[in-house]
Formats: structure tokens, C-alpha cells, sequence
């Protein structure tokens, strides 16, 4: 990466607090199925996925605190946040839906953040280098385990079929926002902290491709690309999602373990 | 330790260095080494709540103990991202160095990230004695993640063994089964 621009506070931690708001988001909706996945190896599976996502999410929280500097801490960042103050993507906030929907987004979400944490291993900023080395191998194994799923399923039963290819046409309209550029992406590319996400588009689709073409599924073009989410702009299932997970710290202001 | 305010650190790739605020020559004291040894030997006793046979220097993630006056200042490496664990070992290791009459300060070093090829061989025997089949070596590359075609049972030693699924009871262990012996086992993922 370049590295030869500088960077303002308020660019560096709007992206992390992003990144931060993708992993925490998702991992949340991953814990969901805890006691309901189809069977007990998934039962595993899923809560350790999230459990990736939820460390991954609270050591950028403490960054992203700590580069704004204004007292947050990581509960603070995580709890105490309105609705339209989080700016992940809207594919990490989309409802579990069946198994299928939950493996391919997952497979969607990894399959951006692999060649994005790869990158970041080159990253001028050297938290998030260390963060980008230990989240980059536990990535991957998300990136295998959905997509033995996708395969399996795509290629399984009638049902099972029909299944996927829904939650392909259900999560088309969500890919395009994950590869989108504005002032911070610009930012954080020219500062080398971090790529352009449009540059990661090869990758995803290098990963993608082959266990579509394994699954014998159809790439959906979506008619349009759903967008927003950086913005803070969510759908309405984010509020239930923040209702659940703010629920303590919003009743019981300052409660601790 | 005294007035000087000599720092030691001990960490066992770079054995006893001494830092020092005072720029006087070393006065050959023993003491302060002494102490840093001894700093270093309380932290590293502490063991993985989840995994009680490795003590945290087995494992690699005790990088430095510091000695500065009374304090001691404890490096720690966290293993995988979202480990529970990482929190109850802090705080063992708070308890194990107070224990040793230090006013205990625990940091935590994210870069460079922990791989399990920190793991010392003691570490590996350990782990395949307590039945968890130790890491693939050489993890640095994604790609070897999954190059790991071959996981020796621990009870039996046969590499005739299967993955039933990639994540297990913690987040490190994935959970194989061995065809020859017919036992199902613990593989400390590699990473």
C-alpha cells in the first residue's frame, strides 16, 4: 500500500468504528442461532464464528476509542449508540432467515474481509496490522466452513437447492454497498491503512466463483444496490437487533460482570 | 529494589536485559535480575483455565515480564481474537504476581499477532498427553491452514483420522475422530 497521505482522527476512527460495527453486528446475529442450528456441530460452529466476530469488533472498538479520544470505551461504543450512529454495512444487519441465508452471508462477508484483513497485514498503522494478523487465519475458516455449507446445500436436495439459490437472490442487492468508496475509504487507502474496498471486488469474486461453480449456482445480478449503511441509514430489523443488545446497559446504566 | 531505579526484564527469548534510568554503569547487583526472574517464574506458572496441563509460557503468550520497583509489568500476546479465556488468564496473572509481592500491571501486546507455532515442544507433548492433538507447524501462511491433511490421534498415534467439525468445544479446538482407535478427540486448531 501507498501510505503517503495523511489522515485526519475523525477519518481513521470513522473507519475502524465501521469495521468495529460490521463484526459486532454480525456476530450478534450469529449468536442468535445459539440452541437453535440445525444440529450440535452448528450449534458450535456458529456461536465460535460469532465469538471471532465479537473479539474481532471489541479490540477495533478500543482503537476506534481510543484514535476519536473522546472517553468511549468499547461497552460505550457498543452499547450506547443510537440506531443511525452505527455505519456497518447492511449485509451484517439482514435477518438469519433459514440456515442457507445464514451460510451464504456469512461466506459473503468473508469472502470481503479475507483480501481486506491480507491487505491490512501491510498496513501503516500498526494496531490494525496486528489486529489484520490474527483476524486474517480466523477469517479463513469462515471462508471454508460457509462454503462447504453453500456448496453442500447448493448442490444437496431439491429443497435444499431451492433454498440456496432464494437466499442468493435475497442477498444479491446487498454486495454492491460492500465494495463502495467515499471520503473515508478515499482516506484510509491514501494513508495505506487500509485498500479501497473496490479493489477487493477480484478477490471476493476469485473466492466466490469456484464454490458457486461447485454448488452449481447462478450469480443474481441485483436490479439495484441497496446503500446506506456507512451513512447510518439501516433497516427497520436494526432496531429489534439494538433493542436486544442494548437492553442491559440501557436498563441498567454502568452494569459490569 | 532501591534508588537507582534500575529496570530488569526477563523474557525467555531474550533472556535478563537490563534497562536503566540511571546512567551509571551497572553496579553489578544481583538483586534486581533476581527479581525479574522471580516476576517472570509467577507469571509463568499460571495455567489456561481451559486447558489447565499448559501453563500461559507453554503457550506463548507470555511475552516479557518487567521489573520496575515494585512493580511488575506483565506482556501478554492473546491468543485467538474472541477467546474468553484472555480475561481470567489477565487476571490469574495479576493474582499469581501480587502473590509474589509485586504490585502486579498486566499489558496486552496485539502486534505481532500469536500463532500457535509459539507453542513450545513442551507445550505440544503436553497437549497431545492431555489428548488434544497438537498444531500443524508453520502456520504463517493461510494457505498451510488448510494444508493440514494429516492429525495424529493423540491416544493411539494413528494418522487414520477425520475432521467431524471445524470448531469444537472452545475456540481453538476443532473436533477430529480417530478410525483406528475409534475415539473421538481435540485438535488444537492452527493458526
Amino acid at each position: 500500500m501507498a501510505g503517503a497521505g495523511t489522515i485526519s482522527r475523525e477519518e481513521l476512527a470513522a473507519f475502524v468504528l465501521r469495521l468495529a460495527d460490521d463484526h459486532l453486528i454480525l456476530g450478534h446475529r450469529l449468536s442468535e442461532w445459539c440452541g437453535h442450528a440445525p444440529m450440535l456441530e452448528e450449534d458450535l460452529a456458529m456461536p465460535n464464528m460469532a465469538l471471532d466476530l465479537i473479539g474481532q469488533a471489541r479490540v477495533l472498538y478500543q482503537y476506534a476509542g481510543a484514535v476519536e479520544g473522546r472517553g468511549r470505551d468499547e461497552d460505550a461504543l457498543a452499547y450506547l449508540r443510537r440506531e443511525r450512529e452505527y455505519t456497518n454495512c447492511l449485509m451484517a444487519e439482514r435477518e438469519n432467515g433459514d440456515f442457507a441465508h445464514t451460510m451464504l452471508r456469512q461466506l459473503y462477508f468473508a469472502a470481503f474481509m479475507e483480501p481486506m484483513w491480507e491487505t491490512m497485514l501491510n498496513s501503516t498503522d500498526e494496531t490494525l496490522r496486528g489486529i489484520a494478523g490474527k483476524a486474517v487465519k480466523e477469517v479463513a475458516y469462515h471462508i471454508r466452513h460457509a462454503g462447504e455449507w453453500v456448496v453442500r446445500l447448493g448442490d444437496g436436495t431439491e429443497e435444499s437447492t431451492r433454498r440456496m439459490k432464494a437466499a442468493v437472490e435475497a442477498l444479491a442487492p446487498y454486495v454492491g454497498e460492500l465494495f463502495e468508496s467515499d471520503d473515508v475509504t478515499k482516506a484510509v487507502a491514501e494513508a495505506g491503512i487500509a485498500p479501497e474496498p473496490a479493489s477487493l471486488r477480484p478477490r471476493f469474486d476469485a473466492i466466490v466463483g469456484p464454490i458457486f461453480a461447485e454448488a452449481g449456482l447462478e450469480w443474481v445480478e441485483a436490479p439495484f444496490t441497496q446503500t446506506g449503511g456507512r451513512r447510518g441509514l439501516h433497516g427497520e430489523a436494526v432496531g429489534f437487533l439494538l433493542a436486544e443488545l442494548q437492553f442491559m446497559q440501557r436498563s441498567y446504566p454502568g452494569a459490569a460482570w | 529494589m532501591g534508588e537507582t531505579g534500575t529496570m530488569t526484564s526477563f523474557s525467555p527469548s531474550t533472556g535478563v536485559r537490563r534497562t536503566g534510568r540511571d546512567p551509571r554503569p551497572d553496579p553489578g547487583w544481583c538483586r534486581p535480575v533476581e527479581e525479574g526472574q522471580r516476576a517472570y517464574r509467577a507469571a509463568a506458572s499460571v495455567v489456561d483455565p481451559e486447558i489447565p496441563v499448559v501453563t500461559i509460557e507453554d503457550l506463548g503468550i507470555l511475552r516479557s515480564v518487567e521489573v520496575d520497583g515494585d512493580t511488575a509489568i506483565a506482556r501478554l500476546t492473546p491468543t485467538y481474537t474472541g477467546c474468553p479465556a484472555v480475561l481470567a488468564i489477565e487476571l490469574a496473572v495479576e493474582a499469581a504476581l501480587r502473590d509474589a509481592g509485586f504490585e502486579p500491571r498486566v499489558e496486552r501486546v496485539v502486534s505481532p499477532a500469536w500463532t500457535t507455532d509459539w507453542i513450545t515442544p513442551e507445550g505440544r507433548e503436553k497437549l497431545r498427553d492431555y489428548g488434544i492433538a497438537p498444531p500443524a507447524k508453520a502456520s504463517n501462511s493461510i494457505r498451510a491452514l488448510f494444508g493440514e491433511t494429516e492429525v495424529a490421534c493423540p491416544r493411539c498415534g494413528s494418522g487414520e483420522t477425520a475432521r467431524i467439525s471445524e470448531f469444537g468445544s472452545t475456540a481453538c479446538k476443532a473436533l477430529y475422530r480417530c478410525e483406528a482407535c475409534h475415539e473421538p478427540f481435540d485438535y488444537f486448531k492452527c493458526i
